[in-house]
């Protein structure tokens, strides 16, 4: 035994039997490098068999707008993802708080900001009840929250029903909304002027009259890039960024170094059930009623598109930039295939196989960050 | 060396029969240790002698059912790992202390994130975080390119010693060591055992908790045997033999005749 107060240099000098590491190496450890890589396919395969007006100005924001509201969901589940828990319920969580967000205005005759204030915080409070069931009873949060997709989905049926009558669609939205000003937050077309402006300064299309083929951007757009935004600068540059890799990693190591899991986990399943809420709130007051089908299957696209965007599904490593491109992925095929000669039925092909890939893609990038063999 | 155990100073840690009851099963009854300041006491104990739950008590998991847990002399209670990790008391544990898929960075400031910035936008400062991390790896011979790889890529002993540096970077007066060595091979055990007697040297107390007899008397000062929950005994390095405390751990004379009878030390 030395009695040296520093640690012999045994081990100091760079092991020779590992490389250094390459460009290659250190793009690969960015879980978002799949999603990134299938964009590019899909948009090269897209501008060799799409219609060109598809890559117009007008055929983008018709592609952003679906995959704006799948965004916001898997930007949500994608952060839950890498927590190392699911939600399958988001999609009856869309129905559902579209229903409390509709019965509010129309059958209560509530002021626009009440209603969208507290849809969303019984959302929130919703989705703490479900990581609350999953963090105590330790069951898999894919059963807990298959459950509640039932539930919900119901609910959505039964209080339809109540709330109208007998129908499964509530109408009414848009006289009860009436002009709040607030609703320019959650409906029709941002930067209008702007858009104007360049089409006086001809920088894009206008019809005949001055009027600019595209007005402006949707809504659903600035609010799925603003949470992309935020929660890829949360996820990588903050405490709690680093708690959610750390439940999703390991909770038992994480809680041994004093990181409170149980808090993280239900913080993130209210983040989720708001996603949803948000995307009720817009897609309702888009439509101007709401029905028992919004939402439908969104989970599994949401879930999807995270892991498309690199997410693993065992938790711990993700990206929520990643899943923004996956949520594109996503619109661009779904609305891509009817610019092409394809039947536009093959979408849901294309899906599965994407699927497959980005978890075989995912799995072989696991082992080469983490050095398993 | 174990002159130092001699002081009269007050030991930084200090169980005073401690009773643990899980239901009807006990299963601790009544254990009594402590330690001071730059000594390495070794908890030794076969399977079910009570060494996890006596590690569990100390830092905070589970709380007692009898007995004094003392810091520094005063009588404290931990309800959390958080606790026992403010009152100075670092757990690693084997095979629980680091996380894989995340970068050493991330994992040496887990849940100890240095922070920078006004309360909404608050963020952590990596610049600072890397620069400290790729320091104190340099310190304890871990030769980390880049502090931004996964942990997963680190070999078992460099984890092992990356989580024990993370402990005294963040001010630890005690460290308990839960099997740090039972998954290595020779050479990371070696590493790990020469960085424990470094971090002694430093002045901080270790509890190292082994099976290994070999590995125990390498670094330990003193030798708490803990059997069926309770304390055997405590002694100084110059009292017992590694034979002895072999015969010891294993609570008798079964395995020495069956040493006799293989020929050799188990």
């Amino acid at each position: 035994m030395t009695e040296n107060t520093t640690i012999p240099a045994t081990s100091v000098k760079a092991d020779e039997r590992i490389k250094k590491v390459s460009l290659l190496t250190s793009l690969m450890r960015r879980p978002e490098l799949g999603a990134v890589a299938g964009l590019l396919m899909v948009i090269i395969f897209f501008f060799f068999t799409a219609d060109a007006s598809m890559f117009s100005l007008a055929g983008m924001m018709t592609v952003l707008a679906p995959a704006s509201q799948l965004g916001i969901l898997a930007i949500a589940a994608s952060l839950l993802m890498i927590g190392g828990e699911f939600d399958l319920s988001i999609g009856s969580m869309v129905a559902f708080a579209g229903l409390i967000f509709g019965g509010l205005l129309v059958n209560f005759a509530q002021p626009l900001w009440i209603a969208i204030l507290f849809t969303l915080l019984f959302a929130a409070v919703l989705g703490a009840v479900n990581g609350q069931i999953v963090i105590r009873t330790r069951l898999p949060s894919f059963i807990v929250t298959l459950a509640f997709l039932f539930i919900l989905r119901g609910l959505t049926l039964v209080g339809l029903k109540w709330a109208t009558g007998g129908s499964t669609q509530l109408r009414g939205i848009g006289q009860a909304v009436g002009d709040a000003s607030i609703a320019k937050l959650f409906s029709g077309l941002a930067f209008q002027n702007f858009f104007a402006w360049l089409a006086e300064n001809n920088l894009i299309d206008k019809f005949d009259n001055g009027v600019p083929k595209v007005a402006g951007v949707p809504v659903s757009v600035v609010w799925f890039v603003a949470l992309a935004g935020i929660a890829t600068w949360v996820l990588l540059r903050t405490r709690v960024g680093n708690w959610i890799f750390a439940v999703g990693g390991d909770p038992n190591a994480a809680r041994n170094s004093g990181v409170p899991v149980d808090r993280v986990k239900t913080g993130l399943f209210a983040l989720t059930a708001c996603a949803a809420a948000l995307v009720a709130i817009i897609t309702v007051l888009d439509a101007g009623s709401t029905d028992a089908r919004r939402g439908f299957q969104k989970e599994f696209e949401a879930i999807i598109a995270a892991v498309i965007g690199g997410s693993l599904l065992t938790g711990g490593y993700g990206s929520a930039i990643g899943a923004f491109f996956g949520a594109i992925i996503f619109g661009l095929v779904s609305i891509g295939l009817t610019y092409t000669k394809f039947d536009s039925d093959w979408f849901q092909v294309f899906l599965g196989s994407m699927l497959l890939l980005a978890v075989l893609f995912n799995n072989f990038i696991r082992r080469k960050v983490t050095g398993e063999r | 060396m174990a002159d130092a155990t001699n002081g009269s100073a007050a030991p930084i840690i200090e169980a005073r029969e401690i009773v643990k009851h899980y239901g009807s099963v006990i299963a601790l009854s009544g254990i009594s240790m402590k330690v001071l300041e730059g000594e390495v006491l070794c908890l030794l104990g076969d399977n079910g002698a009570g060494k996890s739950t006596l590690i569990k008590t100390l830092s905070g998991v589970v709380k007692p059912s009898g007995g004094e847990l003392l810091v520094n002399g005063k009588p404290v209670a931990f309800s959390s790992p958080r606790d026992a990790l403010d009152a100075g008391i670092a757990t690693v544990y084997q095979d629980l202390a680091m996380i894989p898929l995340m970068s050493v960075t991330r994992n040496f400031f887990m849940g100890r994130e240095p922070r920078k910035g006004i309360p909404p936008f608050r963020y952590i400062d990596f610049k600072h975080c890397d620069a400290v991390t790729r320091e104190e790896m340099q310190k304890i011979g871990i030769d980390v390119r880049d502090p931004n790889q996964a942990v997963g890529t680190l070999s078992g002993g460099e984890r092992q010693c990356v989580a024990i540096a993370r402990a005294v970077y963040f001010g630890a007066k005690v460290l308990i060591l839960d099997e740090p060595t039972s998954a290595l091979g020779v050479a990371q055990t070696s590493m790990v055992l020469k960085y424990i007697h470094h971090v002694q040297q430093k002045g901080l107390g270790v509890i190292f908790i082994t099976h290994n007899v070999r590995h125990a008397f390498a670094v330990g000062n003193r030798f708490t045997i803990l059997n069926r929950g309770k304390t055997l005994g405590t002694y100084a390095k110059s009292e017992i033999s590694i034979e002895e405390l072999q015969n010891m751990m294993a609570g008798g004379k079964e395995l020495q005749a069956l040493s006799n009878e293989l020929g050799g030390m188990i």
